[in-house]
């Protein structure tokens, strides 16, 4: 048991912090704080340039096997994360071409696919999104719809895509769709790439109970996709999804532990200033969700440094169930805390206060990724050998 | 960075599993809490002296092993598993650390290597009546005696394997009303004690009264007051977290190895999404509980504060065993419910261990003044 970095992490831990401070105190300032969840719709053309900025820096991709990129260590990786996030640098609107679809391209595209993909994204100038879920295949992803039919040199993709985020902005979107009608369920989908500027593609955002609009449904009217842009063999999507889930998690969960302790921390000013902390439960409530954040740092750590060595440990399943859980729990407190004030917006409609924001948003947090009940059916079945 | 035990702890791990099956287990803890001995001194002889356990924490220039709180987290998991019935966290680690943190050098050589060879155990002799962990509640004092040495007088309660321990650590209120530490032989004249009728029958807790015990001056620990004795407490909340940990993973285990042979309506009753996912939630407890355990481990090897992480520690194990005990139960159905069941063993052991070393509540409120929150008392070093 070591839990000290070693000192070359520790200087690279330096370098990243070094760059992020002279980078956001100069012409970036203005996108501190910006972005991420429940934020994506604030300054995109700034944060699109600040894209550009990480990626001329070398900062993208920084996880990615060399030469697609630099191979980084898992701790680097949380390295960076952690300081981005202490940084308040802004959410990242590259975050699903980086982590989802460049993790699983550089294990399992094709040398051409990398060639054609990689370095723009790695460069901050192509955006991604992701199109898994739809209307009727939520939870329940083997169950797309989305058919793609290969004509002449070209996929024919037509169906509906939802949940989408960063569907407006992005270049390309990854779609699992049925390229073989005549199998069923997991068998006959492919994961293919396909260009989101093009006649055939019609993009709608969805109003989500916070009043912003971070998802997009996406309807797809016969887009085409090259024949080669197909990830995996044609038929073999299943498998290419399930490896992009599992990017999905990973190194990003200690700088996202950073920005909710800073919202534990707006909790305890809050709750200080208003005296509410005379109520020893409330007090009590404060310090679980405390002991919630040194857990979920705990459980990290340990997760990903079996996962330094290798295989992301049976443990790590429970990861999501716990911080989402921890995360809705802690809007709830906020509001308790603001007493209140908690009902009274900056302005009407919709203009949250972080902590309403918190609050309200939370609420995707045990659905998205995964819901709260699909992690429990897979911590039982594949952590605890249950039978189906 | 590496978050996990050595080859070595593990090895030693491997053989405290072993030695407990060997005796006989949860089975015998349970005949240990059934003849009224409340400690299984067979199992301890071969755990604490053979395989030396009992000296784990202490330097081997006293014949201990040398090892510290990383160690012991390793070991006292697998204890907690099988509710082993030894004197393990009460002298191994509570009072071993409280003559470590208290204790001058010459204390350490007089009171340590008969420990470390399991040929006396120690215990610390802290609550009293009132239950109040804080040292604001110690009522029992120590008068200077004529002749040199201390009177004690008062009663002490809840003193975990107080019935058994041949050395009792017991904190007095001193003169000037510091508080003080005294390491007082339980054979010595105007000592007794009685063994609490504890709902945990596996785990033994006694009250002593002190009836103008006459000590010599060297039985004060050092120069007294209650920042060491908080020391070691915090330490032993650890340990005794990750006890919970084991007995939490334990529940765990009996409930999905259950769940996949009890059959209702044709199926296994593991193949219903509602029992299903009350192992999942068993299974995010046990594993939330064992990081945070293993992380307070190295802070108490490392750290030179940990009431509080000692605080949150024992906070959440406490929590998540209780939680995962009571789970087991409802899995289990009415045969869950038996005396013949050993979940109701572990219920209890989870149950007792809230408010062992201090109680959740008080751990919580720990939290919250390190936060800066509440109009509770502030810190306090016991004086008066």
């Amino acid at each position: 048991m070591d839990l000290r970095l070693s000192p070359e992490d520790e200087r690279f831990r330096d370098e990243v912090r070094a760059w992020l401070e002279t980078r956001l105190g100069g012409d970036f300032r203005d996108l501190r704080g910006t972005g991420g969840p429940g934020h994506e719709h604030e300054v995109v053309e700034g944060r699109m340039a600040w894209e550009r900025e990480l990626g001329a820096a070398g900062w993208i991709g920084l996880g990615w096997p060399a030469p697609s990129g630099r191979g980084a260590s898992l701790w680097r990786q949380v390295i960076f994360q952690e300081e981005y996030a202490r940084a308040r640098a802004p959410g990242r609107l590259g975050h699903i071409g980086e982590h989802l679809l460049g993790a699983t391209l550089a294990a399992l595209g094709t040398p051409e696919q990398k060639e054609r993909f990689l370095p723009p994204i790695a460069r901050g100038e192509e955006l991604w999104c992701q199109g898994s879920s739809e209307p009727g295949a939520g939870s329940d992803l083997a169950g797309v719809t989305t058919r793609a039919d290969l004509a002449g040199d070209a996929w024919a993709i037509r169906g509906q895509k939802i949940w989408t985020s960063h569907a407006h902005l992005a270049d390309y979107c990854f779609v699992l769709a049925r390229t073989d009608p005549a199998e069923r369920r997991h068998a006959g989908l492919s994961y293919l790439l396909v260009p989101m500027r093009q006649p055939g593609v019609t993009v709608r955002p969805i109003r989500n109970l916070t009043g912003s609009a971070e998802f997009c449904e996406v309807f797809f009217d016969g887009a085409r996709a090259a024949r080669e842009n197909v990830v995996g063999a044609p038929g073999e999507g299943w498998k290419v999804a399930m490896a992009t889930l599992a990017f999905e998690r990973g190194a990003s969960t200690l700088g996202q532990q950073i920005g909710f302790a800073s919202e534990l921390d707006a909790i305890v000013a809050a709750a200080r200033a208003r005296d509410a902390d005379r109520d020893p439960e409330v007090c009590r409530r404060i310090a679980d969700a405390w002991i919630g954040l040194r857990v979920m740092r705990a459980f990290a750590l340990r997760v990903l440094s079996h996962g330094a060595q290798g295989e992301l440990p049976p443990a790590g399943l429970g990861a999501k169930l716990y911080w989402s859980t921890w995360h809705r729990r802690l809007g709830e407190l906020a509001m308790d805390v603001l007493g209140p004030d908690a009902e009274i917006l900056r302005a009407p409609p919709c203009a949250l206060a972080p902590l309403q924001e918190t609050f309200l948003f939370s609420r995707a947090d045990t659905i998205y990724a995964g819901s709260s009940e699909i992690q429990r059916n897979i911590i039982a079945t594949r952590a605890l050998g249950l039978p189906r | 960075m590496r978050f996990a035990f050595t080859d070595e702890q593990e090895e030693i791990r491997r053989q405290v599993r072993r030695a407990i099956a060997d005796g006989g287990g949860v089975t015998a803890a349970r005949r240990a809490m059934e003849d009224g001995a409340g400690i299984d001194r067979a199992l301890w002889r071969r755990l604490g002296t053979e395989l030396g356990l009992a000296g784990l924490a202490i330097p081997d220039v006293h014949g201990g092993a040398g090892l510290g709180w990383i160690e012991i987290v390793a070991v006292i998991e697998a204890l907690g598993a099988d509710l082993a019935c030894v004197p393990f966290l009460s002298s191994a680690c509570l009072a071993t650390a409280a003559i470590l943190e208290a204790g001058t050098p010459e204390q350490h050589a007089a009171l340590l290597p008969a420990m470390a060879r399991g040929a006396s155990t120690a215990t610390l002799a802290w609550l009293e009546a009132s239950g109040d962990p804080s040292p604001d509640a110690i009522e029992a004092t120590a008068h200077a005696d004529p002749d040199g040495g201390f009177v004690l007088r008062g009663t002490k309660r809840f003193v975990l394997d107080g019935h058994s321990a041949d050395l009792l650590l017991v904190a007095v209120r001193a003169e000037g009303g510091a508080v003080a530490l005294h390491a007082v032989p339980a054979a010595t004249p105007g000592v007794r004690r009685a063994r609490l009728p504890t709902m945990d029958g596996t785990r033994a807790q006694a009250e002593i009264i002190l009836e103008d015990v006459r000590v010599p001056a060297s039985s004060r620990l050092g120069g007294g007051g209650w920042h060491p004795i908080a020391r070691a407490i915090a330490k032993a909340r650890v340990a005794l977290a990750a006890e919970q940990v084991g007995g939490a993973q334990a529940c765990l285990d009996f409930s999905v190895a259950y769940a996949k042979v009890r059959q209702q309506f044709g199926r296994p009753i593991g193949s219903f999404q509602a029992i299903q996912h009350t192992l999942a939630d068993m299974f995010v407890q046990v594993e939330t509980a064992r990081s945070i355990a293993y992380h307070a481990a190295w802070e108490a090897e490392h750290a030179p504060d940990i009431e509080v992480t000692s605080a949150a520690t024992a906070a959440y194990c406490a929590d998540a065993f209780l939680a995962c005990a009571a789970d087991a139960i409802q899995v289990h159905g009415g045969i869950g419910f038996t005396w013949e069941h050993d979940a109701q063993l572990y219920f209890k052991r989870a149950r007792a261990g809230r408010t062992l070393l201090g109680s959740t509540t008080a751990h919580r409120d720990t939290v919250a003044r390190s936060l800066g929150l509440g109009l509770a008392r502030a810190h306090t070093d016991g004086t008066r």
